[in-house]
């Protein structure tokens, strides 16, 4: 249930008035008015910020301010590597802008059989398939790999692109209680001893910040003989001795893995890997892989670079794991509420009491130069509202400080802390 | 008393804690409209369903089903 919160970015501020007859759009005046009663309280809106200029992994300009970035997925700060920039310049010189079309008639180039490469590198692993973002690799996957007759068993905070991907397909869908071992086995063991069975998990649960008992969930599937589906999307690059995630660090061994290009890698896309035999077999059966355009030369090139680069990038991880300790130790120290009891994630996410604690709390900030994530229902688990702090490898210590600084400010100010 | 009512006595007894309104549950009652429930609360009293019955309702069958009366018949089919 995590990210799948309903409320449009581009919602005009100022809407014109509802016809007085319903219409098919006479569905959103909810959300409509909820924006404009938000907007009305004089605070800027938290779900349509306007990054003017990113002058480094860490920093932008968001309304003519200079701003520290602690609300991206740029985990592990490859969006300016120079390597990876130059990669997509000689790119897009070689390959122009676009790639006509599909991957299954004539959008397959280059540079996509290189990354595909790469990944199959990365991962260790004889398989390899790129989608255009993240969410079509895990709507392809889900809605291709189990079918009518079959199961898929998921998390209940799982991703809304994992929910999207059991609605796209016609296998019967079941939900086990958010990271409970023994309600997966129970639910298993309810199910049909030969229906086929995918069981879908997360290596960290983007909302919280929360990893996955992948060791045991995946024996657990295994005993039931299910498939299971991991998705990285928050790990890849810092997990694990390879940082392929959080399976590599638990040991585990799963089917399949989905990622995407849009966090760690620093571009935009997503992708499957797999040791199964037949997996080439989901090219020509995967409706999110067939009937879309694949993507541009430019952006799968920088994602070669940035993966080849991700596998030794040894320092980064150790840097990104010693600014989690520090942002999650100096804000429990200060009395915030954190979303995990240790820095288990690059994710660390502040429980506030209500969207109005989280909304003034998000605006101070802002204003104080520290750009972080708001999330509330239907987005959050439990339905709580949380601030999310995402780091980066290339946070320095001495802007961690002044973020620390600006939590302690604002806290105070509002209460929130003592 | 026979299967039916009893299924449905146990389902109104499982309602309860979930039941902030007190709301006068009977066949017609509906959880979104009436119990004005939203998804988590959903999650939570059909796990505690699939439990009591030892039965498993998919989220298919729960897209289904919008009262008591329509969550008594499908437990009781369930439950062959």
């Amino acid at each position: 249930m995590t990210d799948a919160g309903l409320v449009a970015e581009k919602l005009s501020a100022n809407p014109v008035e509802i016809a007085p007859e319903r219409d098919l759009m006479s569905k959103f005046d909810a959300l409509i008015a909820e924006r404009q009663a938000l907007i009305d309280t004089g605070v800027t809106d938290p779900f349509a910020i306007v990054m003017q200029q990113v002058t480094s992994p860490t920093e932008a300009m968001i309304a003519g301010h200079d701003t520290i970035l602690l609300g991206t997925y740029n985990y592990m700060g490859m969006t300016f590597d120079p390597d990876v920039i130059a990669a997509g310049h000689a790119a897009l010189d070689r390959f122009g802008s676009g790639t006509n079309g599909s991957r299954m008639l004539n959008g397959t180039f280059r540079d996509h059989i290189e990354v595909e490469d790469a990944l199959r590198d990365f991962y260790g692993m004889s398989g390899a398939i790129v989608f255009s973002t993240g969410y079509m690799a895990n709507l392809g996957m889900i809605s291709t790999l189990a079918g009518k007759g079959e199961y898929v068993i998921l998390d209940a905070d799982s991703h809304a692109s994992i929910y999207d991907g059991c609605k796209q397909g016609n296998a019967e869908i079941v939900r086990f209680r958010h990271n409970d071992v023994a309600d997966l086995d129970k639910r298993l063991g309810r199910l049909p001893k030969e229906a086929g069975k995918l069981v879908i998990l997360e290596g960290v649960y983007s909302m919280l910040g929360d990893i996955a008992p992948l060791a045991e969930m995946v024996a657990v599937a295994k005993k039931h003989n299910a498939m299971v589906l991991c998705d990285e999307a928050h790990s890849m690059g810092f997990y694990g001795p390879n940082g392929r995630g959080v399976y590599e660090e638990q040991g585990c061994d799963v089917d399949f893995i989905v990622g995407t290009f849009s966090k760690s890698v620093g571009t935009v896309g997503g992708f499957c890997v797999s040791n199964h035999p037949k997996f080439e077999a989901i090219r020509l059966a995967c409706r999110p892989y067939i009937f879309t355009a694949s993507l541009p030369p430019s952006v799968v090139a920088t994602a070669t670079a940035s993966i080849r680069k991700l596998m030794t990038a040894d320092r980064k991880r150790a840097q990104l794991w010693d600014n989690a300790r520090k942002l999650h130790g100096g804000l429990k120290a200060l009395g915030f509420e954190l979303g995990t009891e240790r820095p288990d994630s690059a994710i660390i996410a502040i429980i506030l009491d209500d969207q109005e604690q989280a909304v003034a709390m998000w605006q101070a900030l802002l204003d104080g130069g520290l750009y972080v994530n708001m999330a509330r229902p239907p987005a959050t688990p439990a339905g709580t509202y949380l601030l999310r702090c995402s780091l980066c490898a290339e946070h320095t210590s001495a802007q961690l400080d002044r973020v620390l600084g600006m939590f302690d400010a604002a806290g105070r100010a509002l209460g929130v802390i003592g | 008393m026979t299967d039916r009512t009893e299924i449905f006595d146990t389902i109104a007894a499982q309602i309860a804690p979930f039941n902030k309104k007190g709301v006068t549950v009977t066949e017609a009652t509906t959880f979104q409209g009436d119990l004005e429930w939203d998804s988590l609360t959903v999650m939570d009293f059909v796990a505690a369903i699939e439990d009591e019955f030892d039965i498993l309702i998919t989220m298919n069958m729960q897209a289904e089903i919008e009262t008591v009366g329509q969550l008594a018949d499908a437990v009781a089919k369930l439950k062959g």
